[in-house]
């Protein structure tokens, strides 16, 4: 992935344990991805493996119309458990980030061939407050690492995403974002 | 891009259907449709509408048929097997001549099956699915875009020709979320209906009714029915064809598969493949003419009819092409999604192709 500007379209898989945030993270991207006026689409898994395994969406921000909405190779991995690193690391694409959850995920093999970028998140997360936060962590790398959408845009995202009495959480949600993007690969 | 908002395809498709002037939903839950009558359970009685979850499938279509000879705008949303349980009303529907629409947000099957997306209720939606002579429009939306603008158009249809109308979507349009600028209310046309039982006072009494004893009087209508179906395939078809004018090989696919082959349609151009997409957006009408037309062009050496099933739709496919160019087929089925390069790859081998 090229350090200044991102290419697109640009596909990514955000997975986890069902209660981590998988699907809010997927949806703050996505609507981050609309702000700047890009073509998005997410698609969870909704099927029995919700219920209690691993949780994943699928999202993609391209320039132009948007066909299949899944992908076999994604170009950016966000990994929130270690379950969930086994069922996607091999599908990442060559060259390809994998951000995940350093706090959560050991005695893995990683790939040589990709970019692997480590982030405490849950350990950050319980730090600021919260072990929920681990999400936000986790955005704020993957808008650090893929440059897919500028930091305001993301405000955007998220004072729209959040629910009108949770509102006063922005600054902290702000906050962890803020923290992960020093995670670059 | 201020008035796009990010919605689920089922979410899509209850907003757009109160834009539509819908205040009338009868239905019973069942994945992966049941954000639709969540977001109407929420919005509905906000507008001064009518939400109701019945005791079963059954009583929702039959309160469908209810309703909808009063009138008013009223629709049902049901997946694969809850849609079974409705082919009776379905069907009653169709012969007493009531506008409504059904969403179908299909799952895999047959039997209770699973809740991934499938295409495998082709032939219910299309070929009756209920019993007796009647045709369902069976429209065919590929974005959450369509879920909205398809869903307007099914209950202008369906006030237009006083007929049932079925959206065929499934799992995955239903949940995936994309953006979608809903449909300006102050396009919707209203309908004079004539024939509603709105309470006789200072007219004639009108009767909503599916009974015909005599057979001769049945075999009338039935006849009424079909010039009636003649004129929505002579005004209501439409299509999309992707890549076509130099096409050698053409897919044929609806709904999501659809996106799916566009991706493969690229990928193969990439490669040197001219491969070309005819996208049916009415299923019924089927794009018969325009497949036929197809067949006929020199450049075209055969058809793939690729599909979330064992094959239906290739049946009218291969109708329209009357053996002119061969028709192939590729799909999975069970809930079971291709992925652009799986399908590209099958294409190559069903023509030989390097």
């Amino acid at each position: 992935m090229n350090k200044n500007e991102c290419k697109f379209p640009l596909n990514l898989v955000i997975a986890g344990f069902g209660g981590q945030g998988v699907l809010l993270a997927g949806k703050l991207i996505a609507e981050a991805g609309l702000h700047e006026g890009r073509e998005v689409s997410w698609i969870p898994s909704y099927g029995p493996e919700m219920r209690g395994g691993t949780a994943n969406c699928t999202v993609i921000i391209s320039d132009s119309e948007i066909g299949s909405p899944v992908v076999e190779n994604p170009d950016v991995l966000v990994i929130m458990n270690r379950p969930s690193m086994d069922k996607f690391l091999p599908s990442l694409k060559k060259d390809g980030v994998c951000i995940y959850n350093k706090s959560l995920i050991e005695g893995f093999k990683p790939r040589s061939d990709v970019k692997m970028v480590a982030v405490p998140a849950s350990d950050l997360a319980v730090q600021m407050g919260s072990t929920k936060l681990l999400n936000m962590v986790l955005v704020g790398s993957f808008m650090a690492n893929s440059k897919a959408f500028s930091e305001a845009s993301l405000a955007y995202a998220l004072k729209k995403s959040i629910s009108a009495k949770h509102q006063d959480l922005i600054p902290l949600n702000e906050k962890a974002i803020d923290e992960g993007a020093k995670f670059i690969a | 891009m201020a008035n796009k908002v990010l919605m689920k395809g089922n979410e899509a498709i209850a907003e757009a259907a109160m834009i539509a002037g819908c205040r009338h939903y009868f239905g019973y839950p069942i994945t992966p449709q049941s954000e639709l009558p969540a977001y109407l359970a929420k919005h509905m009685p906000k507008r001064n509408g009518v939400f109701l979850q019945a005791e079963s499938e059954v009583a929702a279509i039959n309160m469908v048929y209810g309703s909808g000879g009063t009138g008013v705008r009223v629709m049902t949303s049901s997946s694969s097997p809850g849609i079974s349980l409705k082919q009776e009303g379905i069907s009653y529907i169709a012969c007493a001549e009531v506008p409504c629409l059904i969403v179908n947000v299909v799952r895999g099957g047959p039997g209770l099956g699973n809740i991934a997306p499938a295409q495998c209720d082709y032939f219910q939606a299309v070929k009756g699915g209920g019993h007796g002579d009647y045709k369902l429009v069976v429209l065919s939306p590929s974005s959450v875009q369509e879920m909205a603008d398809f869903t307007v158009l099914a209950f202008d249809l369906a006030d237009k020709y006083r007929t049932p109308v079925m959206l065929l979507s499934d799992g995955y349009l239903g949940q995936m979320m994309e953006p979608v600028e809903m449909p300006d209310a102050s396009n919707i046309k209203k309908y004079d209906k004539p024939w509603a039982t709105t309470g006789a006072v200072g007219r004639h009494q009108n009767l909503i009714s599916s009974i015909h004893l005599v057979p001769e009087d049945m075999e009338k209508h039935i006849h009424h029915l079909y010039e009636k179906y003649a004129e929505i395939e002579k005004n209501e078809l439409i299509y999309e064809e992707y890549q076509c004018a130099d096409a050698e090989y053409v897919m044929v696919a609806y709904g999501i598969t659809a996106r799916i082959c566009k991706t493969a349609c690229v990928m193969a151009r990439e490669q040197g493949i001219k491969l070309g997409l005819l996208r049916p957006k009415t299923l019924w009408p089927f794009p018969k003419q325009p497949l036929a037309k197809l067949a006929g062009s020199k450049n075209v050496k055969g058809f793939i009819a690729v599909e979330l099933s064992t094959g239906q739709m290739i049946e009218d496919v291969k109708l329209s092409v009357n053996g002119v160019k061969p028709v192939e087929f590729f799909g999975r089925t069970g809930g079971v999604v291709p992925s652009p390069n799986e399908v590209l790859l099958n294409v190559k081998k069903l023509f030989s192709l390097k």
